[in-house]
């Protein structure tokens, strides 16, 4: 599109045969006063919010202090790891849970129905306790060929993967029978017409389809998992979150580490929001004639118009 | 010589809606055979029934001598698994009226799917082969094109290269040029031509009445869900015999 215009404006543009010459309007454009004090309102109170803060109880030299922190960085590391797990966990349940739930088999259908009932309808935090505290039921873990203390198997990185990937399974089985049944009729019927096991279609011509719709939902599902992740605090796991309070209870300096766990916090989901307009992008092909630019190629693209329109003028 | 298609008193209803309401025809191999009739007469719904993507409620429909969709031991009636009709349906081709292509691979890709994955082909084999059939549909050129960027008529012949890569012994076409601009018809109608002169059986739903004339060995006029009228299409287009038909040719023709 904005080819279009620079060419409509540029000088060595010949018109096609059949037009007209025309003198391009010169108008003087639509004062917009309100957008100017608005902006200046806003500004007045972010600076006014920035003073709050720095009259507070709070020491700033602290937050850079403690940022690569060992016991943060190990923290992050951790949030990291059982953010990734949980949600692989609840990427390989989604996928089943929903191809079950859509299945024509009643038994499958049914069970997928009641594991999404159960893990959606009850709190994450709840869940995550009763991992924790499964000694209570079941003293012994006894598989047969393997045979131990429950609290020795239900160690805090197992509590919170569990927790965290069973909710998510009934989360993501949601989104991606959205995503199933998103992809036109016509395609089952085509790949069954060639002769293609249902098995075959679903992988082969259902779910790649599907994964246009699934994907930004996903990437939505990842970001609240890096969040979410801090409630496995709850489970003694030692991840970002609970590194800050630690120093927080023995430094006092209690918003510091707040602050500090929030910065890395946006930082986890900046960095994955990117990632994720990639995925997109490569699930789009096919889909779209042409890809949306990359965040790169808009710059680059902005700045040659920018030195296209002084040229001009 | 056995018919390549054989229905017996073929029914099929959704619910309370009687869609076909007892369908005898044959077709011989090597035959272009055509199905007409005003929109709802039930043209389509028994194509898709010889491939199994509809069920029948009764009566008896065989494929090269096979009963479609069940299995018969004595007087009894067995359906078939999944899996059983998936391997029935390998050597009946498709052609649907919206391509139905696969838009997130491309045009050879398509190709090379069915034989890669139901016949565990080579994809070195299978790539040749698709080369050669988009050739043949004379899209050369287009291999490595999506669906998207390639025009109804192409993506009609590619859908046509498709269904031939597993090469089937029966071709359905669901009429395979409602769904394109005038202009783009006639490529697509080559390609079917150029089909029936190699000898491929074919059973075509169309509304091409010029093709059904020249091309076609056999023509069937249904409505109602009903055989009305059958015979050469020469005859049947020429010297309708049925009021009901004479009605629907005047509208068309």
């Amino acid at each position: 599109m904005t080819d279009k215009l620079d060419k409509a404006s540029g000088p060595a543009d010949t018109p096609p045969a059949g037009s007209t010459p025309h003198e391009p309007i010169r108008a003087i454009p639509v004062r917009h006063y309100g957008r100017w004090i608005s902006a200046v309102v806003i500004l007045a109170l972010v600076v006014a919010l920035g003073y709050a803060f720095s009259q507070g109880n709070v020491r700033w030299a602290t937050v850079p202090e403690k940022l690569f922190d060992g016991s943060i960085i190990k923290g992050l590391f951790n949030t990291i790891w059982i953010s990734v797990a949980s949600m692989a966990v609840g990427l390989v349940l989604g996928v089943v849970f929903a191809v079950m739930r859509l299945s024509k088999n009643p038994v499958t259908s049914t069970i997928a129905w009641f594991y999404i009932w159960l893990f959606r309808g009850t709190p994450v935090y709840v869940q995550l306790l009763i991992w924790f505290n499964l000694a209570l039921i079941f003293p012994v873990l006894n598989l047969g060929f393997y045979k131990d203390e429950m609290t020795q198997v239900m160690t805090p990185f197992l509590a919170a993967l569990l927790g965290l990937g069973l909710n998510e399974g009934a989360y993501m089985a949601e989104i991606v029978r959205a995503g199933i049944q998103s992809v036109d009729e016509g395609q089952t019927e085509a790949s069954h017409a060639l002769g293609m096991t249902q098995t075959q279609t679903m992988r082969r011509v259902v779910l790649p389809q599907a994964m246009r719709v699934i994907v930004p939902p996903t990437g939505n599902e990842f970001i609240n998992m890096l969040k979410t992740s801090s409630l496995v605090v709850a489970v003694q796991y030692y991840d970002l979150l609970r590194a800050a309070q630690d120093i927080a209870s023995t430094s006092f300096a209690v918003m510091e580490m707040f602050f500090v766990a929030s910065i890395w916090y946006l930082a986890l989901t900046s960095v994955f929001s990117v990632g994720q307009y990639y995925l997109e992008r490569y699930y789009a092909r096919g889909a779209l004639r042409t890809l949306p630019p990359t965040p790169w190629q808009k710059v680059k693209a902005n700045l040659s118009r920018f030195s296209n329109r002084k040229a001009v003028a | 010589m056995t018919a390549m298609v054989k229905a017996e008193g073929v029914h099929k209803s959704y619910g309370a809606a009687h869609i076909l309401k007892g369908i005898d025809l044959e077709v011989a191999p090597r035959e272009v055979f055509c199905l007409i009739g005003p929109s709802g007469s039930g043209k389509s719904t028994f194509l898709r029934c010889i491939n199994h993507l509809e069920k029948i409620n009764g009566g008896k429909l065989y494929v090269d001598g096979d009963l479609v969709g069940y299995r018969q031991k004595g007087d009894k009636l067995y359906e078939l698994k999944d899996s059983e009709v998936a391997a029935q349906r390998r050597d009946i081709g498709m052609v649907f009226q919206r391509f139905n292509l696969f838009p997130h691979m491309t045009a050879i890709e398509n190709v090379m799917e069915a034989p890669v994955m139901v016949k565990g082909e080579s994809k070195a084999v299978a790539r040749e082969r698709a080369i050669r059939l988009l050739d043949r549909v004379g899209l050369g050129d287009k291999g490595n094109n999506y669906p998207s960027m390639l025009s109804g008529g192409q993506q009609q012949r590619v859908a046509i290269a498709r269904a031939l890569a597993m090469e089937p012994k029966l071709m359905l076409f669901d009429e395979p040029t409602s769904a394109l601009d005038p202009e783009l018809v006639g490529d697509v109608l080559d390609v079917m031509r150029d089909l029936a002169e190699s000898g491929m059986t074919m059973i075509v739903v169309t509304h091409e009445m010029g093709f059904a004339r020249e091309v076609g060995d056999n023509l069937v006029f249904m409505d109602g869900g009903v055989v009305v009228e059958s015979g050469h299409p020469r005859e049947v287009l020429g010297n309708p015999q049925h009021d009901r038909t004479k009605a629907f040719l005047s509208k068309v023709l």
